[in-house]
């Protein structure tokens, strides 16, 4: 018989250092991010600019001015999606469900784009997104309810139908839109942290998210495994889910409203994170924000500086990325 | 055995799903010691009177107490300490192995921020042993035969270590040697451990075996309940199944067997 500690864990050492290797390497990739550019910045000018808080010239103007914003943006962003589809994956006992599947997206698209054609900006604009994305989840939340309660079947469906409501609608919207918006649209609606807006809410959003949801992890692993065992175990099982919903469409609605639709990152990285780590939310949902940041930041960071001075938006790349990880991931589940 | 408090206790009881009553005004006193079957036709309200008498479910009507305490006002984590329920079906959405598959029964006995001890850890494995699933503790339970998996769900019971034991089909999906060794632990567990054992069994002539009591459902809410040997009885089992059984001696032994 194998002794009980040798088979608690495959790879101990990885769970013990996961959290502090991926910490560092967001450091060093907020690090890398701030230097690269159009205005090369080298790292002890970006240790001065750092811990003196600018007068650098140029260089501290672009580095707190330009770039820190949108790292910050993109780094706090890629936490809250990959924490949302975690959750989401938990829910929905679907390890293949995402931050969008139940329509969140698909409203703050709506809300985003009705505020181009209305030429709204800034703070309007985003509240004009935020409020496309309640309104789904409002929406998903509402029709869901029936017998049983909200049951992940019912959730899910409910949520690809708004969502095909809300994407007719976007259809519809840059059908009509004029010349000038509709760049900014199909930018906003693949994602694009070069408009984005300040990253303030994304960074609360996301501390508020981690700080709740690592105290429910334990009960999770218990959801994830069942409605019925987890209630028998002594999960509050409807308070759990209920709770889960709202915060998970919380920090999706905020992530979208800052970067826009960004795919994939809420999919692929608590995925790629239950591969290597297993299902121990306790770990998994830390991880996967960590990941999510780290993943985003460098995504965003390439997707201005490959083709610069042009910029892509960082959505395409994620999906670049994502649409073959993802193949590899079910084909490797089969 | 009745100088024993009872652990839980139904008085007037009305179990039912949607305004749909399966089994009316139900008394029972469960007691340590012994072990109870629920048998009646499929979709005649014996799941639905197990997560009933598991607090899971609220009854239409009537009192339900354990310890004395009406089982409304006990604790979520307390309550699962105090009861464990044997599901009929078991999810497995995403991989998990045998050994933390089984832990998770230690669950109620965890504080929110410990982790396993290594007491937790050896109460899994005795689980695993005593239904013979040494050695199965790193397979991910995902690739587990039906009846493999089953006994996985049995260790996790196990584990949970609770006095009063509901379970719904544990037989199910065993191989007939599994479900003889199945039967006679949790007799064991009633008999000699002095836990309460209530299963919702198929097998008229595996009640008579194992069991001390059988409630009866024979529908319209109606219920009977009683030792064994008075509720088994030939032309109440042929109404209340349907098809009329006859009943074969050997010995002190009897059985029954479709006519």
């Amino acid at each position: 018989m194998q002794s009980p500690a040798s088979v608690r864990t495959r790879t101990p050492r990885l769970r013990t250092l996961a959290l502090p290797l991926l910490a560092i390497g967001l450091l060093l990739s907020i690090a890398l991010s701030l230097s690269l550019g159009s205005v090369p910045v080298s790292p002890a000018q970006l240790w001065q600019i750092m811990t003196t808080g600018g007068d650098a010239g140029v260089a501290g103007d672009v580095v707190l001015g330009l770039r820190l914003p949108r790292v910050l943006a993109a780094a706090a962003c890629g936490g809250l999606l990959a924490l949302a589809g975690a959750l989401m994956q938990v829910l929905l006992r679907n390890p293949l469900a995402d931050p969008y599947v139940l329509g969140i997206s698909g409203g703050a698209s709506v809300g985003a784009l009705l505020a181009m054609a209305a030429g709204l900006a800034g703070a309007l604009f985003e509240l004009s997104a935020l409020a496309g994305a309640l309104t789904a989840m409002a929406l998903v939340f509402g029709l869901a309810h029936g017998e049983g309660g909200r049951t992940p079947t019912r959730l899910l469906l409910t949520g690809v139908i708004v969502s095909a409501g809300c994407g007719a609608a976007v259809s519809f919207m840059l059908t009509v839109a004029n010349e000038q918006s509709l760049r900014g649209m199909l930018f906003w609606l693949m994602g694009d942290a070069g408009v984005a807006a300040p990253p303030a809410a994304a960074l609360w959003a996301l501390a508020i998210g981690v700080l709740v949801c690592v105290p429910l992890a334990r009960d999770l692993n218990l959801l994830a495994r069942g409605d019925l065992t987890a209630q028998t175990l002594g999960v509050p099982v409807l308070r759990l889910r209920l709770a889960i919903y709202l915060i998970a469409s919380a920090l999706t609605a905020v992530a979208v409203t800052t970067v826009g639709a960004v795919g994939f990152v809420g999919l692929v990285v608590p995925h790629l994170m239950r591969l290597a780590l297993g299902n121990d939310q306790r770990l998994l949902l830390p991880a996967s924000a960590l990941a999510g940041a780290l993943l985003l930041l460098l995504a965003d960071t390439a997707a201005r500086t490959l083709i610069a001075p042009a910029q892509l938006p960082v959505g395409v790349l994620t999906a670049l990325l994502g649409v073959p990880v993802f193949l590899f991931l079910l084909h490797r589940r089969q | 055995m009745s100088t024993v408090a009872p652990l839980l206790v139904a008085r007037g009881v009305s179990a039912g799903i949607d305004g749909r009553t399966l089994c009316a005004a139900l008394d029972l006193d469960i007691r340590p010691g012994e072990m109870l079957a629920v048998i009646g036709r499929n979709g005649i309200g014996k799941s639905t009177v197990l997560s009933t008498l598991a607090g899971l479910r609220a009854p239409l009507a009537g009192q339900l107490t354990l310890d004395g305490m009406p089982i409304g006002s006990v604790a979520p984590r307390a309550l699962a300490r105090r009861r464990a329920l044997l599901a009929q079906s078991h999810e497995d959405a995403f991989a998990s192995t045998v050994l933390d598959t089984v832990l998770v029964g230690r669950h109620p006995h965890i504080g929110r921020w410990s982790d396993d001890s290594a007491h937790d850890v050896q109460v899994a494995f005795d689980a695993m042993a005593r239904v013979s699933l040494t050695g199965f503790e790193a397979r991910d339970v995902r690739t587990l035969s039906g009846g493999e998996r089953q006994r996985v769900a049995i260790a996790a019971l196990l584990a949970q270590d609770a006095p009063l034991c509901l379970l719904d089909e544990p037989v199910t999906h065993l191989d007939l040697d599994y479900q003889m060794d199945t039967l006679s632990l949790f007799a064991g567990m009633a008999h000699d451990e002095g836990r309460a054992v209530v299963a919702v069994l198929h097998d008229l002539n595996q009640v008579l075996r194992f069991c001390d009591r059988a409630l009866l459902l024979t529908g319209g809410g109606e219920w009977v309940c009683g030792a064994v040997d008075t509720v088994l009885q030939p032309d109440t089992l042929s109404r209340a199944f349907c098809h009329p059984l006859r009943e074969l001696r050997d010995g002190e032994r009897r059985y029954f067997v479709p006519a």
